[in-house]
């Protein structure tokens, strides 16, 4: 699937992750949540791929398969080692997964709960220097220092504990955190979703800052398309487990191919007071991946459906160059795009 | 200006203080709480050197003063003031009808109190032989600060000797109740699945069980013939079957909310191992809430010791517990005729008030990040 020119650094293959629907006193199985359900993409190095979707869609269970904080159900999670050898993480044991964890971190969504509370400052950030052998005592001291630094806070606040810190100032410890490993790449699961808008952007201009300083390479997860178009390289929409439309950012925000992100672009905001928001509304709700319409999941709230799309999973196919789409007919609607 | 680098001093004092002197801070500011910690520090120190306390040894019979009130301490006699306290000696008479034995003081006779006085002999936890005692009188003199039992031991001396078996005996059975709550709540929030479900329904049959009848059962299975530091343990055991279902659900519940959060996912991604996970992230933020949960569990255990003895199933004379005591105040006409018989109750009443004052404090300083 990727081009010869851009090396992936990270590849996607098909990968699953069910949840068993306990019942019962004996907890029988009675059937599976698809929150991801069969999903490919590939982030080349040094890119960010925004990975937007509806809350509940499964993003979130992506970012967290990939680094095996839970155990996918099945497909392949290739990565780049050092060299260009490509190794399947899913299929590692537990010193060669500890061993592979410096190279990918994760930036979290809840600047809160991320924090161990009974820890300093100094603690959280060098615990992953501490735990991997790599520093300790002044050395360690020295390095949570410059990595304090780089993001942005206060070195006299080594010895404070997190409680101390507004949640921009945490999401920046957590920030701090996943570099110090010096990772190449990380998957920051909406980080700046629960912080104000003002801070937003600058925790955003902090990522993107840090991106091109350590060459990181970045899986951004996101809800909201405005922060997607500012970080990213290009742009992967999900729904109900699966990602249906990929693209590069202008490409896609120019000209999405799939109905649903037509949906979504159409609720972006526009600074353009002159412009009238028409929004498409979705009748109905997100599909039950525990129970997943026939065909197209999409099909029940798509204006265009037809018969085909009630009987047959759309293909996963390329409609243009770097554009992938999982709808019959991206190539004959005429979808509106994002204006100005 | 000195003024502001006072402020910021005391805010980043605040910024930097560990979730211990965050909680004693909050804790310090639970007025009952800290109260009920300083009667506990009394009553267990008092307990731990309770030979020295005691005026007496607690098996002397004073057969002339069987059933004697509390002597009281005067300072005041017809003189005026002393500065030495005394008390008055007594002064029996035997109602010829009705057999009944009065007291009343004997005005003539009194007998100064003296501090650090060499009396009866005891062993300081069993080991150091010595004879030093915190106050007495000296002889022909007697001194019952509680007054005397119906076989006129001094009540006062045995009711601190009972304080060491009552007192520890919540300490004792709440470590067992931790060890096995600990271990089985431990592996029923870590684990889950099968081990869980068992675990857990064990946990409510055990506590569907009548506590008395479950208690009664089990001490008559004790051996008659066992000596009484056997027996100690043995109700310890008994009260601790009981007491770990409570302790383990917490363990149990603060796991399963723990595992959630997104701090121990994200040491789980640096590299930590799960020992390190279970000892720096995991116990530092339940062991506040289990502290918390043995301070309340200690009065359920000392309740159950005293209702069990009280019953004559527990332990047994000659050792005496608060309970064992209370045996004597066992029917309408002691309490109306020997009302000093029914004060380790009054021990038994304020030591669980303090425990649950103290447990109350702590409760509230337990998490200060909320």
């Amino acid at each position: 699937m990727p081009k010869e020119d851009k090396k992936p650094l990270l590849e996607v293959k098909n990968l699953k992750k069910y949840f068993p629907i306990e019942k019962g006193f004996w907890k029988k199985i009675v059937g599976y949540v698809k929150a991801v359900d069969g999903v490919n993409l590939y982030v080349p190095e040094g890119e960010t791929l925004g990975l937007v979707g509806e809350s509940g869609c499964g993003k979130t269970t992506i970012g967290r398969c990939i680094l095996r904080a839970i155990e996918p159900t099945g497909g392949e999670v290739l990565f780049k080692m050092g060299d260009s050898k490509m190794v399947d993480i899913t299929r590692l044991n537990k010193e060669e997964l500890r061993s592979i964890r410096k190279d990918m971190q994760l930036i979290f969504q809840d600047p809160y709960s991320s924090l161990d509370s009974r820890m300093t400052v100094l603690d959280i950030i060098g615990e992953p220097l501490l735990v991997n052998k790599i520093a300790k005592g002044v050395e360690l001291r020295n390095r949570v220092k410059d990595l304090v630094k780089t993001v942005g806070l206060d070195v006299r606040h080594l010895r404070r504990y997190p409680h101390a810190f507004s949640g921009g100032q945490r999401q920046r410890i957590g920030i701090a955190r996943a570099l110090a490993l010096n990772p190449k790449f990380i998957v920051a699961d909406e980080p700046v979703s629960a912080l104000d808008v003002s801070v937003q952007a600058q925790t955003l201009n902090l990522l993107q800052d840090l991106q091109k300083e350590f060459n990181l390479t970045y899986l951004f997860i996101s809800h909201d398309l405005s922060v997607i178009e500012h970080i990213s390289d290009r742009v992967a929409v999900m729904y109900v487990g699966k990602i249906v439309e990929l693209a590069e950012t202008e490409e896609f925000f120019l000209n999405p191919k799939h109905p649903y992100s037509e949906a979504l672009l159409s609720a972006l905001p526009k600074p353009d007071p002159r412009l009238r928001m028409e929004r498409i509304i979705l009748p109905g709700e997100i599909a039950d991946p525990s129970n997943p319409p026939s065909g197209c999941y999409f099909h029940p709230r798509c204006k265009y459906a037809k018969d085909i799309c009630k009987n047959e999973k759309p293909k996963w196919g390329e409609v243009g160059s770097e554009h992938w789409v999982a709808c019959h007919f991206a190539s004959k609607l005429t979808l509106r795009k994002v204006s100005g | 200006m000195k003024n502001r680098q006072d402020k910021i001093t005391a805010e980043e004092k605040f910024y930097i203080a560990t979730q211990w002197q965050l909680m004693w801070r909050k804790f310090k500011k639970h007025k009952l709480a800290i109260f009920g910690a300083i009667v506990l520090f009394i009553f267990y120190f008092v307990a731990i050197f309770c030979g020295f306390f005691s005026t007496q040894d607690i098996y002397k019979r004073h057969t002339k003063y069987i059933h004697a009130p509390p002597q009281r301490i005067h300072f005041f006699d017809e003189e005026g003031f002393h500065l030495r306290p005394f008390v008055y000696g007594l002064k029996r008479k035997i109602n010829p009808v009705t057999l009944r034995r009065t007291y009343s003081e004997d005005r003539t006779k009194k007998y100064p109190i003296y501090f650090f006085i060499r009396g009866d002999k005891y062993k300081l936890w069993n080991l150091f032989p010595t004879d030093l005692h915190l106050l007495g009188v000296k002889e022909p003199g007697t001194i019952f600060l509680f007054g005397t039992d119906k076989l006129g031991r001094d009540l006062f001396s045995r009711n601190l000797h009972a304080a060491r078996i009552s007192l520890s005996i919540g300490l004792v059975g709440v470590a067992l109740s931790f060890i096995l709550g600990c271990a089985l709540g431990g592996i029923s929030g870590y684990f889950g699945g099968t081990a869980d479900m068992v675990i857990q329904r064990v946990i409510e049959f055990l506590m569907s069980i009548p506590t008395i009848p479950l208690w009664m059962a089990l001490s008559a299975a004790l051996p008659p013939h066992w000596p009484p530091i056997k027996v100690y343990f043995g109700i310890t055991i008994i009260l601790s079957i009981v007491g770990w279902c409570g302790l383990a659900r917490v363990v149990r519940g603060k796991l399963l909310e723990l595992r959630q959060e997104d701090f121990v996912m994200a040491a789980k991604i640096i590299g930590a191992t799960d020992g390190r996970i279970i000892t720096r992230h995991l116990l530092p933020s339940f062991l506040s809430y289990l502290i918390v949960n043995i301070t309340l569990a200690i009065p359920g255990m000392i309740l159950g010791e005293t209702s069990l003895s009280f019953l004559g199933l527990g332990l047994q004379p000659p050792v005496v517990s608060w309970g064992v005591l209370l045996r004597d105040a066992q029917n309408v006409r002691t309490v109306v005729l020997h009302p000093w018989l029914l004060i380790p109750g009054l021990f038994v009443i304020v030591t669980v008030l303090a425990f649950n004052f103290l447990g109350d404090g702590l409760r509230d300083a337990a998490d200060p990040y909320k």
